[in-house]
C-alpha cells in the first residue's frame, strides 16, 4: 500500500480493501430469524399505537410485528408496503429514533424500544428476497401521467398511480432512478446494490416506464407535460447546494457533501474514492453525518464535524451524532466557517465561534483541512415552477399546487421533514388525490 | 387468493373467526365495533329471561396468569350472563343484524331447565333476525349454583333433553355449547345430538382458582375478603379443548356433529389447528379481551396465507383433515425411532436442555468443559424434553432414524415394520392370545 490514513493531500486507497470492506458493512445487519421473533415478541399489539401515529406513512406497525410473531413475515411485508411501497429502504434510513421507535410504549417503560426498523427490515428482506411483488395493477385506464423526478417521492406516485391502471412515465435528470436513494445516502445504510434493487422490484407492478437523463428545463418544460399527460407529480428534489457565504470557499478541495456522498455511493471501488487527510465537514444534518462518517471510514486520519450552534440544535439525531463519535469524528459545535485559507487548495479553515443566536463573539479557531465539505442544505432549482411557498414548492393537503393537474411532494414541496419516509407518504398521498381527480 | 368465507350449520359469514359469547359481544356498540373490525361473526352475550336482570359483583370479575414480560397467558372470570334487560339486547341485536347481514349473528341462551322457560325465549329471539341458537350449558360459576350452566351441562339427560325443547320451539340452527368440567366429553356430546342438536361448540371455561392473595388469606378474584371459583380460559386452556374437539370429532357416533372450537385461540395457527382437528370454525374470546377485535386482522392474513402456501382454496378442504391422525396410545409406532440432535450453529450454551435431561431424564447429553451439548445416542429416549426446554426455535430436533439404522440405545437396528404395542412381546394380552 503506498497510502495511509497519514499520507498528505486528498489521495485513494488510505486503506486496505478489506478494512475498507469491513468499514462499510452493513450498519443495522438483518435479524435472523430466532432475532426477529425475540424482537417481535416484546411488542404489546397497542391500540392505536403510538408508533404508527408517529410513522409519516402510517404503517400499521402492531399487525406488522404481531405477523411476524405468528410466522407470517410475508404478510407482514403486506402490511408495510401497502402504506410505504418504499419500506426496505425506509427500514434501512428512517430516524427512527426520532419517529416511531422513539414514541414506543417500551422506551417509555424501559428506555428499550422494540426495534420496529430492524423488523421492518427483516420482513421486507423476506418478500423481496422471494421475488414477490405483492400488488397486482388494475385494469388499464388510458390515463396517462408524469413524474418527474425518479426519488422517493416520484417512485412512491408511480406505483400507487400505477396499482390503479395508471400509465406513468418517470423521468429523471440522473442516469439511474432511485434519487437520494440511490445518490444520497450513506453506502453502510444500502448495501448491496440496495437501493437498485427496490427500484427494480417497485417498478415490476408493471405500467411504469423509466426515462432517465431528462430534467425540467430545455426543451422539457411544465408546459409541454401538462399539455401531454393527464396530470403530473414533481418529486424532483432540491438540485442545489447552498453556499457558505465564507471567503475562499471556491478554493480547491472545498466540495459539496452531496456530491461526495453520491460519488461514493456509485464507485466501483472503495479504494478509488479519494479522500483528505485533514477533513472538516460543515453543517448538523444527516448529510454532514454520512458524510463525516464515511470520510473517516475511507481512512481520513482526522475527521472534524462544525455546526454553527449548539448540538441539541443539529438535525442529525442522537443516534446519528453517536454513530459520528463512535467512529471518531469529532463534533465541534458552535462555530461558523468565516474564510477558507489557502493558496490555490483549502489548506486552513477558520471558524468564528457562535451562539445559539449566531451572534458573533468576535474569537475565531483554525483547523488544518485539505478537503471541506458543505452540507449546510439543498435548495431548489429550477424555472417555471410552480408558485412557491417560501423556497420551495408549494402545496395543499394532497400535493396539488398552484397550476392545475400539476402535484408536488417530496423535498421540494413545502411542508414536512425532508426525509425519506416522508417524501413516501407525500408522493402516495398526492397519487391518492391524482387518481381520485382523474377517475371523478 | 385463499376464500375465507364459511359456512357452518348453514350460517354463513365471512371468515371463520366468530367472537364468542362473552364480555366482547354484550352490547350493539362492541359487536358494530367488532363487524367493523374484521370479524365474521357474533355469539351475543348470554341471554337470560326476561325480567329482572341478573346482577354482577362490582368488585373484580377477572383473574389472570402471566408468563414471561407479563404476557396474560390464562384469564379467569367470575361474571354472570348479561346483566342488561333482554329488550334492550333484543332490539340491540334486531339493528345489527338489519345493518351486517352478511354477518352471523347468534344468540346465546341460558334459562331455567323448565320446557316452557326454553320455548317462550327462542321465538322471541329469533325476532331479531338472529342466525342460530347457542345453548349455555357450559358456565361453571355463579349460574350453575341456580341449576343452570354447567350444571346442565354436567348432566347428558338434561342436555338431551333441552337440546330437543330447543329443536322444538325453532326452526334455526341449534349449537349447544358445551363444559369442559365433566369426566368425558364425548358424553354430554352425544347427548346433544341425541337432543337434535345442529352443533356443539367447545370448550367453555374450566373451574378454576388463578392466585390466592397471601396477605388477606382469599382467592383472587376478591370480593370483600372473599373469593369463588371461575371459568378459566386463554391461552393456556388450548391444549384441553382441542384435545375434547378432537376426541368428538373421531368418535364414530359424533363424527359427523358439527363442531365450533372454542379455547385459548390467539393466532391464525390456532384456529387452523382447532379446524385441522375437527372444528368447522372458531370462536375467540381472551384474544380480543387482551389484544383489542383488531387481532382478527392477523388471523385473516395468516390463515389466508397459509391457505395459499398449501393450496387450500376454502376451509371446509382442511377442516378435520388431522382428526384421522389423532388415535389412542396403542395403535402408535414403536418401531418409529428419533434422536434429538443439537445444532452446534444454533445452540447458545444455556445448558437447559443438559439440567433437563441430566437430573430428570434419561442422562443423553453431554456437557464438555467448554459447554459444547451433545446428544448421546446410545442413553436418549427420544422423550423431545430437550427440544421443549430449549430457548432457541429449531436449536434441537428430532431426527427419524431410517430403517436399517442402528439405535444405538436398544443395539437392535431400526425396523421398517409398523409395530404397536398390541403386537408388542411385553404385552400380556398378546402373549395371552399365542
Amino acid at each position: 500500500m503506498t497510502t495511509s490514513p497519514l499520507s498528505e493531500g486528498i489521495v485513494s486507497g488510505r486503506l486496505a480493501s478489506d478494512q475498507l470492506s469491513e468499514n462499510f458493512a452493513d450498519l443495522h445487519p438483518q435479524l435472523e430469524d430466532h432475532e426477529a421473533l425475540v424482537a417481535a415478541d416484546r411488542c404489546y399489539f397497542c391500540h392505536d399505537a403510538p408508533c404508527m401515529t408517529a410513522c409519516p406513512t402510517d404503517i400499521d406497525i402492531p399487525l406488522f410485528i404481531r405477523q411476524i410473531a405468528t410466522g407470517t413475515p410475508e404478510a407482514a411485508a403486506k402490511t408495510i408496503f401497502s402504506q410505504n411501497i418504499l419500506g426496505g429502504m425506509c427500514a434501512r434510513v428512517c430516524p427512527t429514533e426520532t419517529l416511531c421507535e422513539e414514541v414506543c410504549v417500551r422506551e417509555t417503560a424501559e428506555g428499550k424500544p422494540v426495534e420496529i426498523g430492524r423488523l421492518q427490515r427483516y420482513a421486507t428482506d423476506i418478500l423481496m428476497d422471494s421475488g414477490v411483488h405483492p400488488f397486482e395493477r388494475d385494469a388499464p385506464t388510458g390515463k396517462k401521467i408524469a413524474v418527474v423526478g425518479a426519488g422517493p417521492a416520484g417512485l412512491a406516485a408511480a406505483h400507487r398511480l400505477a396499482m390503479y391502471g395508471h400509465d406513468v412515465t418517470v423521468l429523471d435528470s440522473r442516469a439511474k432512478a432511485g434519487g437520494l436513494n440511490e445518490f444520497g445516502i450513506a453506502s453502510y445504510k444500502s448495501v448491496d446494490n440496495f437501493a437498485a434493487r427496490e427500484v427494480d422490484w417497485l417498478l415490476s407492478i408493471g405500467g411504469i416506464t423509466v426515462e432517465t437523463g431528462k430534467a425540467l428545463g430545455g426543451d422539457l418544460t411544465l408546459d409541454a407535460l401538462t399539455a401531454d399527460f393527464d396530470a403530473v407529480f414533481l418529486g424532483i428534489g432540491l438540485g442545489g447546494v447552498n453556499a457558505l457565504g465564507a471567503e475562499g470557499e471556491d478554493k480547491d478541495g472545498v466540495l459539496d457533501a452531496v456530491e461526495f456522498i453520491s460519488d461514493l455511493r456509485q464507485a466501483s471501488e472503495l479504494g478509488s474514492v479519494e479522500i483528505g487527510r485533514d477533513v472538516v465537514v460543515i453543517g448538523g444534518g444527516m448529510t454532514a453525518v454520512d458524510a463525516a462518517v464515511q470520510a473517516k471510514l475511507l481512512g481520513a486520519l482526522n475527521v472534524s464535524l462544525v455546526y454553527r450552534r449548539g448540538r441539541d440544535r443539529m438535525n442529525a439525531s442522537q443516534f446519528e451524532q453517536d454513530l459520528a463519535a463512535s467512529k471518531g469524528v469529532r463534533i465541534i459545535t458552535n462555530a461558523s466557517p468565516k474564510a477558507v485559507i489557502g493558496n490555490g487548495a483549502v489548506r486552513e479553515i477558520e471558524f468564528e465561534y457562535t451562539d445559539d443566536d449566531l451572534s458573533a463573539t468576535g474569537q475565531t479557531v483554525r483547523l488544518a483541512a485539505d478537503q471541506v465539505f458543505k452540507a449546510i442544505g439543498q435548495t431548489l432549482e429550477g424555472s417555471g415552477l410552480p408558485d412557491l411557498d417560501g423556497r420551495k414548492i408549494a402545496v395543499d393537503g394532497t400535493g396539488r399546487t398552484s397550476v392545475q393537474g400539476v402535484w408536488a411532494g417530496g423535498d421540494c414541496a413545502a411542508g414536512g421533514d425532508d426525509l425519506t419516509v416522508t417524501a413516501v407518504a407525500e408522493g402516495r398521498d398526492a397519487a391518492e388525490d391524482i387518481h381520485a381527480t382523474l377517475t371523478a | 387468493m385463499a376464500n375465507l368465507e364459511s359456512e357452518f350449520v348453514g350460517i354463513k359469514s365471512p371468515n371463520p373467526f366468530w367472537l364468542a359469547s362473552a364480555p366482547p359481544t354484550d352490547k350493539e356498540y362492541n359487536v358494530r365495533r367488532a363487524f367493523e373490525a374484521g370479524w365474521g361473526g357474533v355469539v351475543w352475550k348470554t341471554l337470560g329471561e326476561a325480567g329482572p336482570p341478573v346482577v354482577n359483583v362490582n368488585g373484580p370479575r377477572y383473574g389472570a396468569i402471566y408468563g414471561a414480560d407479563r404476557r396474560l397467558l390464562g384469564l379467569n372470570n367470575i361474571e354472570l350472563i348479561t346483566d342488561r334487560p333482554l329488550e334492550v339486547n333484543l332490539e340491540e341485536m334486531t339493528r345489527v343484524k338489519r345493518d351486517y347481514p352478511d354477518h352471523a349473528l347468534i344468540a346465546s341462551v341460558m334459562v331455567p331447565c323448565e320446557e316452557d322457560a326454553w320455548k317462550k325465549i327462542l321465538p322471541m329471539i329469533a325476532e331479531t333476525g338472529c342466525d342460530g341458537f347457542e345453548l349455555n350449558f357450559g358456565c361453571p360459576h355463579g349460574m350453575a349454583e341456580r341449576g343452570m350452566g354447567s350444571a346442565v351441562g354436567q348432566v347428558p339427560e338434561y342436555i338431551e333433553m333441552v337440546a330437543r325443547w330447543c329443536k322444538e320451539a325453532t326452526d334455526l340452527p341449534v349449537i349447544v355449547k358445551l363444559t369442559p368440567n365433566i369426566t368425558n366429553v364425548l358424553y354430554p356430546a352425544e347427548a346433544a345430538l341425541r337432543g337434535g342438536a345442529d352443533a356443539v361448540s367447545l370448550i367453555n371455561t374450566i373451574n378454576s382458582i388463578t392466585s390466592v392473595n397471601l396477605d388477606v388469606m382469599s382467592p383472587e378474584p376478591m370480593i370483600d375478603g372473599k373469593g369463588t371459583h371461575g371459568g378459566y380460559c386463554g391461552p393456556a386452556v388450548k391444549p384441553i379443548a382441542m384435545n375434547m374437539v378432537a376426541e368428538i370429532a373421531r368418535n364414530p357416533e359424533t363424527a359427523n356433529l358439527p363442531i365450533s372450537g372454542i379455547g385459548g385461540i390467539t393466532t391464525w395457527r390456532d384456529a387452523a389447528e382447532f379446524m385441522a382437528l375437527g372444528a368447522g370454525n372458531v370462536q375467540v374470546c381472551t384474544a380480543a379481551m387482551t389484544y383489542g377485535f383488531k387481532i382478527v386482522q392477523e388471523m385473516i392474513s395468516g390463515l389466508s396465507q397459509w391457505m395459499d402456501e398449501k393450496g387450500y382454496e376454502s376451509t371446509a378442504d382442511f377442516v378435520g383433515m388431522a382428526t384421522p391422525n389423532v388415535t389412542d396410545w396403542q395403535h402408535l409406532n414403536l418401531n418409529h425411532i428419533t434422536k434429538a440432535e443439537i445444532s452446534q450453529d444454533d445452540c447458545i450454551k444455556c445448558g437447559r436442555c443438559y439440567a433437563a435431561c441430566e437430573d430428570t431424564s434419561h442422562q443423553a447429553i453431554e456437557m464438555s468443559e467448554d459447554r459444547v451439548f451433545t446428544v448421546k445416542d446410545d442413553e436418549c429416549v427420544a422423550c423431545n424434553l430437550c427440544v421443549n426446554v430449549c430457548p432457541v426455535e429449531n436449536c434441537i430436533t428430532m431426527r427419524t432414524l431410517e430403517p436399517g439404522e442402528m439405535d444405538e440405545r436398544t443395539g437392535k437396528p431400526v425396523s421398517d415394520a409398523y409395530g404397536s404395542w398390541l403386537s408388542h412381546p411385553n404385552n400380556p394380552s398378546v402373549q395371552a392370545a399365542e
